[in-house]
This record gives structure tokens, sequence and C-alpha cells, in this order.
């Protein structure tokens, strides 16, 4: 196709960032080019590090903290950005490029209503004069990101909207000037599943209608093949591959592409499934063996302090049953507030159930003595999400995952740093690691420590509380294929929690769907995506980035 | 399928060092926050600075006689508020004592009613404040109601009041007491918030799921953990208390007949009009020891700041 | 908001008995005779110790004495200084001047701490920031009292800038010299604080965002940054008070100033019990009334708190 004649609304040549450190200088891009066409969708997609938001920042000159432009030039209709004074971009900012950022709530000043927000932006770029119009243009802008009533909603505060309203908010006043170039920064990580396929297709249609081009920055491959039309592939700094969605989807070149399409859990579910559904799909069989876990009509109850003085009974867990047959992985999957995290923190008796039975190897573990206890910990150990925040910063590793040995006073010193060592190796850590502190690991790093520590002392159920989540994607292909390997080798039962449906196609063999609490639907990985019997279960499944991209050759 | 940028295909050379996953750096010096925040602070000249004035302040706590021979007591209405003399290098007081001398010698009685106030404080301060914010519950409310109380009677006042009721006992452990026995509670509301940030991590979830105690893990996680701003806070209330010293004396209520920073400014006020060093030789003394404590209590909590480290 | 007013009122009533109750219990509750501890070495006649036994009460039990003292202060009448006259009556005289000086002293500091702040903030790291800093600890660490003799000795007395006391030229012009004093050594604490809550609120995500719609530095930065640092601020005034009000104490003896501080100066120097205590009492529940009132400024002021969801 010839597009020579047409020249693009956005190029790039050769960018190259720089953050000023105390003494030196460290390049964070090292020549970065791409164009966009007008009314065109470009995704920029790649891991933390990458670069990419780098870049976005640097077109509207907002890069954060010592970041500045050290070379190459960014040309928006022929004009040149990186010279401009500050005076000039500012009336570039909102009126031609518009931004919408990532979290919706530190993104919005908590202290000012929307509307007042939304006005401002409105005013700054000149749309409408005087109050009343500029009113008028606020609403309209709201209504049209799709917030219903948004008249009422003028006077209302960020903290009294729910994510998906205050992501609509930012919407609107990154598009309130009708602006030729909108750069969206990530614009639905932070929210529920199901709500960003919502606001996402929302935002299509929008910027569809009005002709403007998106340049839409994401982690996720799949979702950026789905929303654009043509792919950037960034690594470190730099651009990797580029070109037409479909073709890097199906026909990966570099190396480095070649790993995310294999690795991203969107296109590997569907990949997964369609081989499934080739060899047939598996059900659910009764077992004759004692499950690893039982729970039946687990219930959890929490007082809400309501903004008086009373307080309400809040039902976060209700009536949940589920088996975990030995050896194999039950994922609990639902979105915030469906209460997943409770049941986990319930089988692992860090919280106490209001109601229902846990039965650990057919044993009850509400009758236990505290010694009782003691020993129950032994078998069942937990891995969390946040990896920053689940080692002790002031412990080196060595003595975090020796921990577990000291509580329990197994062993001696001696044999207690051969099994550090000897964990350290079956997470393929180096041994050099022990006298080394948490801060200096990467999250994937961190996270393998995490499971050498719950692996200390030979358990038979690991509780995998969103281990992942929080991982970029060929580290959390490689943390989970990881925990694929000790399963097998060690026969370990898995409890994994976790919101992306993706994930558990690659990782689960029984699958829990909850809602608000109770469980609306169970069945074995294959049923659950082959047949989903609820609705909400579907639209969890046609929240996957990537659903409706057909998948060209097997691989 | 090219390697040029405008191409419909874009394939960049491919690089070896694009392909190993979180490799792991191996040669690397082992750091902690301790071993960092030292690092860099080691690096500050007001560091330094800092530690030897505390130095030298500590010497002259100790040793006065290495920094002066004259006896503080032997006044002589004869030299009544003379000026500089050989051997006596500020001069006298209205009374004909060496004033020199007397700061030399008010050296130890300032600086410890500043670190046992100081001590006290942080102890009650400390223990009040990690039980309020690791348990939780009832015992937060009343912890927090009890240091709310104490918090709403300026320590200063209350000293006054105290002091003035146990007029008989006026030495070094009283006044410290009544400083430190009301200053603890700002102390409190310090470390009950960084308990509270630090509770609500996950590693210390971990703790407990392993099997450890919650007090154990109170004491062996989340403590450590919480305990740099106490760190911050104790040097500024160190000076703070050095400073309550000579306020107290200036009000009337400090320790009276002995020699200590505070009661030398406040009896230098008589003759402020005639002798003005006598009361600025003093105070420069003091500002200087203050000034010092502050400065090591500003820089530890850069060295520690999370944010600053970060960066470097 | 109205549960959060309420619920604030029911907290204050626990800390205000507890805090009175503690002074009393320290005074009173001691081991031997209190009043003739309360007057020290000093050999008060036969007479006014028999009043005194009478106005508190002391031949009945502490619990009974601490309601007479407790419905004594709702009641407006906190008995007589050591001189005979009512307590209120000194309050009347005394309390406008300290409420002038006070007034006065928090807006140089505030003046000072948000201009100062703000400043060293947005240059941080370079000059002005390292000499703010510098200067502003150095007023940190001079007592109040010494700032007012050496101000007192170098502007009044050598200079001849100010009159050296104030006396009876207490009202606003002849304040000047002592809020300066006081507003100043005020002034180090909540420049830091300013400084840092600038510093924090730059970085903060919906600076950025406000500076892609367009708009220009100078709208960003009161608008965005400023209107969001003051709110730690002004909660800081109100737990700082007691500083104020010892400060104020201080410099009214300095300068001798007819406020409430310099009654209790008075009191104190010459060891006047009772006194002390009343005018300590009046101190706390001022504490406790502004705490109050900024509590409530910044439930206005934070619509978090303003709007339950």
């Amino acid at each position: 196709m010839s597009d020579a004649v047409q020249t693009p609304l956005l190029s790039i040549r050769d960018l190259k960032v720089a953050f000023r450190g105390q003494k030196t200088e460290r390049e964070v891009l090292h020549g970065v080019s791409l164009e966009l066409f007008a009314g065109e969708t470009l995704a920029i997609v790649g891991e933390s590090g990458s670069g990419k938001s780098t870049t976005a920042s640097a077109i509207v000159n907002l890069l954060p903290g010592t970041g500045h432009v050290t070379g190459g030039s960014i040309m928006l209709d022929g004009r040149e950005l990186t010279t401009l004074s500050r005076p000039q971009m500012e009336r570039i900012r909102g009126r031609e490029i518009g931004y919408v950022p990532q979290d919706p709530m530190s993104n919005l000043n908590p202290v000012w209503s929307i509307g007042f927000q939304v006005k401002e932006a409105v005013r700054a770029n000149g749309i409408a004069h005087g109050r009343h119009a500029v009113r008028q243009r606020a609403i309209e802008v709201l209504k049209q990101a799709g917030l219903a009533d948004a008249e009422r909603r003028l006077h209302q505060y960020p903290h009294q909207f729910s994510g998906g309203m205050r992501q609509r908010a930012l919407i609107s006043i990154g598009l309130a000037a009708d602006p030729k170039l909108l750069i969206a920064d990530e614009p639905t990580s932070a929210l529920d599943v199901t709500v960003q396929r919502v606001i996402l297709d929302h935002m299509a249609g929008l910027t569809r209608e009005k002709g403007t081009s998106v340049l839409l920055i994401t982690h996720d491959l799949g979702l950026a093949a789905e929303r654009a039309e043509k792919i950037v592939v960034m690594q470190q700094g730099h651009i990797v591959e580029a070109g037409p969605s479909r073709e890097i989807l199906e026909n990966p070149m570099h190396p480095y592409t070649q790993r995310l399409v294999a690795a991203a859990p969107s296109i590997a579910s569907k990949r997964i499934q369609a081989q499934a559904e080739r060899r047939g799909i598996e059900h659910e069989t009764t077992l004759d063996d004692v499950p690893a876990v039982r729970v039946r009509d687990l219930t959890k109850d929490y007082k809400i302090r309501t903004g008086g003085f009373r307080s309400v009974p809040f039902r976060a867990v209700d009536a949940v049953s589920f088996d975990i047959p030995k050896g194999k992985t039950l994922a609990l999957v639902g979105e915030s507030g469906s209460g997943k995290s409770t049941v986990a923190k319930m089988v692992l008796k860090i919280e106490d159930a209001t109601a229902g039975l846990i039965e650990i190897d057919g044993k009850d573990s509400s009758t236990l003595d505290t010694r009782e206890v003691l020993a129950l910990r032994r078998r069942m150990q937990p891995v969390f999400q946040d990896p920053y925040g689940s080692l002790d910063p002031l412990r080196n590793i060595g003595n975090t995952i020796a921990e577990p040995l000291e509580i329990h006073e197994v062993g001696d010193r001696a044999s207690r740093r051969a099994r550090v060592v000897e964990l350290l190796d079956q997470v393929s850590l180096p041994q050099e690691l022990t006298s080394r502190y948490p801060n200096e690991l990467s999250g994937g790093q961190r996270q393998r420590v995490a499971i050498a520590r719950a692996l200390a002392l030979k358990p038979d159920i690991v509780v995998l509380d969103e281990a992942v989540s929080a991982l970029d994607v060929l580290v959390q292909d490689q943390i989970l294929k990881l925990l694929a390997e000790l399963q097998s080798e060690l026969d370990l039962t898995y409890l994994f929690i976790t919101h992306d449906l993706a994930v558990v196609r690659v990782v689960a063999d029984d699958v829990c769907v909850m809602e608000k609490g109770r469980v609306v639907e169970h069945g074995t990985v294959d049923e659950i995506f082959a047949n989903p019997t609820q609705e909400y279960t579907q639209r969890l499944l046609d929240a996957i980035p990537g659903a409706a991209i057909p998948l060209g050759g097997a691989r | 399928m090219s390697s040029d940028v405008n191409a419909t295909h874009y394939v960049a050379p491919v690089h070896t060092t694009t392909i190993t996953v979180d490799a792991v750096k191996v040669a690397a010096k082992p750091s902690s926050l301790w071993s960092d925040a030292w690092e860099d602070i080691r690096r500050r000249p007001t560091f330094w600075i800092s530690v030897a004035i505390v130095v030298v302040v500590i010497l002259m706590s100790f040793a006065p006689t290495l920094f002066t021979r004259t006896d503080p007591a032997q006044c002589s209405l004869d030299f009544s508020n003379g000026g500089p003399a050989p051997g006596h290098p500020f001069g006298y007081t209205f009374q004909g004592c060496d004033i020199y001398a007397r700061i030399v010698w008010g050296t130890r009685i300032s600086v410890a009613v500043g670190l046992l106030a100081t001590l006290i404080g942080s102890v009650i301060g400390l223990v009040m404040g990690a039980l309020a914010g690791y348990y939780g519950g009832w015992l937060d409310s009343v912890l927090s109601r009890v240091g709310d109380i104490f918090f709403s009677i300026p320590y200063i006042l209350a000293a006054v009041v105290v002091m003035t009721v146990f007029a008989q006992f006026r030495n070094v452990l009283t006044l410290s007491i009544a400083i430190g026995g009301f200053a603890w509670a700002s102390t409190a509301r310090v470390v009950r918030a960084e308990v509270l940030r630090v509770r609500q991590s996950d590693f210390v979830t971990a703790s407990r799921a392993l099997g450890k105690s919650n007090f154990g893990t109170l004491i062996s996680h989340v403590i450590p953990n919480a305990i740099a701003p106490l760190l911050v806070v104790s040097t500024l209330s160190l000076a703070a208390a050095i400073v309550a010293e000579a306020t107290l004396a200036f009000l009337g209520v400090g320790l009276g007949d002995t020699i200590s920073w505070g009661t030398e400014i406040s009896n230098a006020q008589t003759s402020i009009r005639v002798a003005p060093m006598s009361l600025i030789y003093p105070s420069i003394f003091l500002t200087v020891t203050v000034l010092a404590f502050i400065m090591l209590g500003e820089l530890i909590r850069d060295a520690l700041d999370p944010r600053a480290r970060a960066q470097r | 908001m109205l549960v959060y007013i309420l619920r604030r009122l029911l907290q204050v009533i626990p800390v205000f008995i507890g805090a009175t109750l503690l002074i009393y219990f320290l005074v009173f509750a001691m081991p031997g005779d209190p009043i003739a501890a309360l007057f020290g070495d000093k050999q008060p006649s036969p007479q006014l110790l028999a009043e005194l036994r009478a106005q508190y009460h002391l031949d009945q039990p502490f619990v009974v004495q601490y309601w007479f003292y407790l419905t004594g202060i709702f009641r407006g009448d906190l008995g007589t200084t050591f001189s005979g006259q009512s307590v209120n009556d000194v309050l009347a005289r005394t309390l406008p001047v300290t409420g002038r000086l006070a007034v006065m002293s928090i807006a140089i500091e505030f003046c000072l701490s948000i201009v100062i702040g703000t400043v060293s903030a947005v240059r941080k790291g370079k000059a002005f920031d390292h000499g703010a800093l510098i200067v502003g600890l150095l007023f940190l660490s001079i007592p109040v009292f010494v700032l007012g003799f050496v101000s007192q000795y170098f502007l009044a007395i050598k200079l001849g800038w100010f009159s050296p006391t104030v006396g009876a030229n207490n009202g606003w012009n002849g304040l000047w010299l002592p809020a300066l004093v006081l507003g100043v050594s005020l002034f180090a604490t909540s420049m830091r604080l300013m400084r840092g809550s600038v510093i924090e609120t730059r970085n903060q995500d919906w600076v950025r965002t406000a500076y892609s719609k367009g708009l220009s530095r100078s709208r960003v930065l009161p608008v965005h940054v400023m209107r969001n640092s003051l709110i730690p601020m002004i909660t800081n005034s109100a737990t700082n008070f007691g500083v104020l009000l010892v400060g104020a104490t201080v410099t009214e003896a300095v300068f001798n100033i007819p406020g409430v501080g310099n009654t209790l100066f008075q009191a104190t120097i010459r060891h006047e019990g009772p006194t002390i205590v009343s005018f300590v009492t009046i101190f706390v529940v001022l504490y406790v009334l502004v705490n109050l009132l900024v509590d409530l400024l910044y439930g206005l002021l934070d619509p978090r708190i303003r709007y339950v969801k």
C-alpha cells in the first residue's frame, strides 16, 4: 500500500531521552522512530522498563523528574515539538494532543470536584467562554465519555466515583478540546477486567467518530492487536519490531516479539483452548481419594462502619464450597471485591471463618489446638502478590528463606544453610543471593524467593494469592513454568487466586468463578472456557483482550 | 520483513544482550537499608560537622577539666561584670563568676537532662505507639485517648506544674521525668503511624502464616521496620529537651543552684543591659549544640527516606 | 459531615476530662499537704491557707474535689489569684492582649512559611533551599526567650527601632517586635512542613494530568499544588498550638506584655501554685478548643470528609 503521498500526523525520528543522575546521564531511549497517520490507532507494547511510557511523555514534554530529550525529533503535523518554548507547548497540550493516564484515582485532584477539573480543561483550551458555555461543554464531554447523569455528577468529588467512572472523567478531559492526537497510557490497566472492555470500546467509538489518532500504550499484546492497526514493540529503550498488528501476531520475526507472543496469557489461552477443543474437553471426574482441601459453605462477615455511629454487617464470602484434589491446581477467579483473597486467608487460617467447614486432608481445621495449628502451617504455605512487600526489607535472602525452618525448629544452623542453598537451586536462583537484600532484586526474583520460602518446610499445599499479577509478561511466563515444574516434581496442590482469566487457562485444572462473595460457576478449565453457563463468566471470557482476533496457524 | 524503519514490517537487528530474562547481578555488594543510609550520610560534610560538635559536647560533659582549670564556683564580687581577662576568655557574671568555666561545667547537667528526658519519652512513646498501632481495636482506642490527653497539655507547662509541686526535689532526675513523662505523646503518634503502615505489608502476613506468634512478629519484623522515624524524632527530641531545660530555668522552675546552661542564661537576664554577653555566650553554646542535634536528625531522615534511596 | 462533627465532639470530652484530671491529680493527689506544697517554701498567711482549703474543698474526698473543680470551670468560676483578684477579671483583661499577639504571630509565621516553603520546594537542592533550611534550623535552635532578649537588646535598646517593653502599649501597633520574635521562632517547623508538602504534592499524578490539559505553571502551582499542601500545614498549626502558648508566655515575660502568659509567668517565678494550676488549665482548655475548631475546619477543607460516599 502506498502512503508516500500522505504525511504522518505524528512523526518521531531517532528520539533519545536521558535522565540526569547525581553525576552521570542515563539514556533510556536509544533512538526511537515511529509514524502515526490521521485517524489511525498505533499501540506501543512493551514490558516495564521498555520505554513505552517515556516515549509517550516525551511527546508532550511531561517527562518525570530529571528526564529530558537529548536527541532526535518529534513532529506533529510538520511542526517540531522538541524545540518549543514552554508557553507554546502549553498551547499544544490539551488542544492538539490529549492525554489519558493510567491510574484514575491518583490522577484526579481529590480536593476539587470533577466538574471543576473538566471545566478547567475546557477553559484552558479556549473551547468555550463564559460560565454557562463552559458548563454546557463540560456536561457534553462527560456524556460523550459515557457518564450518564453528567449534570448531577459535576458537583461530586473523585472519591465518590467508581474506578470506571473516574476513568471516563479522565477520558473526557483528554478529549475535551477535540485534539488531533490522543495519547492513552495504559488507560484501563488499573480497572477491573469487565469494566476495561466497556471503557475501551467506548473510547474506540469516540475516537473513530471524531477521527482522532490514538497512541495506545499497553503491556498486553492481545489488547494491542485488538485495538490498534499498527503495533510497535519496544524493549529496553529500543524498538525491536513494528508493523501491522495482524502480521506481528501471526508472524513475529524478532526473537523478543516471538517470546512475547508465546507468553502473552490472552493469546496463549486462545491457543490452548484451540488445542483442547481439538483433543476433547476434559470433564470433572468424581474422586475416591480424600481431597487435599475441602471447603463447604464457607462464610465470612465483617462489620463495616457506615458514616454514622452504627456498623452494618458485610458478607465478604457467602457459602463458598469447592474441593481441590491432591496434586491439582484450583483457580479462584474474580474481580476486586469478589472475596477470593478472603477465602485464601481463611484457608490459611490467617482469618477466622464466620461459618462453614475447612478440611485439610480430611481433618477439620477449625477444631485444632495451637500445637496442631502450628503443625498444619508446615503443610500449607502462602505466596502473595506484592513482590515489593512480601519480603522483610531488613533481612537478607538467606535469613528470609530460613525463617520458616527457624520458627518450626527444624534442623541446626548448618543443615538450614544447606537447605537454603537447595531451595535457591530449585527456583533457579544463584547461591550468592543468600547475603543479598530484597531491594537489590527484581520483582520476578523476589517472587522466586517468596516461592523458595514457601517450599522450605516441604508443604503439600501452596496458596498463591495473585502471585504473578504484578509481574511482566515474560517474567510471569517464567514463574508459571517454574510453578508447573515444582508441582509435578514435589506433588504440590495449588490454590491459585487471580483476576486474570487468561492466566487461569494456562495454569489451572479446575476453576471456581466468584462474584460478590459467591461461587457463580465451577468446573474444569476446559468446560468453563468452552461452555460457560453463567452470564458473568461469559463476560469475563469476553473481556480477555484479543478474544476477537482469529489466530492463524498452529504453533 | 526488513530493517528499514519506514518499511511496513520493520524488524530490528538482533543483539545478543536482549535474550536473557530477569538475570541476576551476581557481582555487586550487598546493600541493606542501614548500609545504604550509612553510605549516603557519611558523604555529607554537615554530618561530620555535627558529629564533631556532639563529640566535643560529650567530652565537655565527662571531662570538664580538659577544657578549663578554673573553679566555676569560685566567685568574687570584685570581678562583677568584668570583661575578658587572660584565662577567663568570656569575662565574669554579675556575681563575679567565670562565665566560660560555668558554661563548661554546666554542659554535663544540660546534656544529662536532654538524654534522660529523651530516653524516657522515647521508650514510653515506642511502647505505647507500637502496641496501639499493631493490636488496634480497643487497645488502640484507649492508648490513643491517653496519648491525646497527654498531648493536650504542652509539656513545658506540665513540667512547670510538676516542678512547682515537687519543689523540694529539684534535681536532674525529676526534671527529666517531668519533661519526658509528658513529651512522649508526639513520639507515640509517629511510632503508631509507622507501625500501622508496616503492619499492612505482606511480609507481616507471611510471618504469621509461617506460624510465628503475633507478638513475635511485632518484635522481629514490625518494630525494626518502623524504627527509622523514631530515630529521627529522638534526635529532635533531644534538642528540644535541652531547650526545655533552659526555658524552665527561665520560668523559675529549673534546677536552681545547679550550674547548667539554662540556669546561666536565666541568671544573666537581670544584667542584660550592662553585660549582654553573660547571656549571649551560654546561649551560643546551647544553640550550637541544639543545632548539631537537629541537623543530625534531618540528615538521618534524608538518609533513611525510601524514595531518596530508590534514586541513588 | 454532621456525623464527623458529632464524633469529634464526643472525642473531645474524654480528652478534656482526662487532661484536667491529670493536672488536678498531679497537684492535689500527692501525699502531704497540697496547699503547703503549692506554696513551696513561702509562708502564706493562715487566713489565706484556710480560704484556699475551703475553696478547694480539701476536707472532701478527691473525686468530689475534682467535681467541684470541673464544674467550677464550666460555671466560669476559676477562683482567685494569690493577690486576691478573681481569675475571671484577670482573664478578661489579659486574654485580648494575648489574642492579638497570637494572631499577629501566626500571620507572620504563615506568610513566611508559605512563601519560603514553596520557593524552597520549587528550587529544591539549590542555594535558596539550603540557605532557607539553615536559617530556619537556626531559629529553631535558639530558645524563644533568648531570641526575645537578643532582639530586645539589639533592635530595641541599641538600634531603637522598637520600644524594649510593651506595657500599656499593647494594641496592634505595639506588639510588632514580640510578634516578630514569636512568629520567626515558629516559622522554622511550618516552613519545613510546607516545603515537604509541596515537594510531595508536585510529584503527584494529578499535577501531571493538570499540565497535560495545557495549564500553565502559574495556574497549576496555586490550584493543584498549594491548595493541597495547605491542609497538613493547617492541621499542624493546631497540634503546634501548645508551642505557641508556651512561646507566648515566654515572649510576654521578656517584653512585659500584660497578657495571659505573663500572668502565668509571674505566678511561676513567685511559686504561686494555685494560680499556676488555674492558668495551665486555661491553656489546656484553649488548646483543646483550638484543635476542635481546626478539625472542623479541616472537615470543610477536605471533601473526602465532607462528603462521605
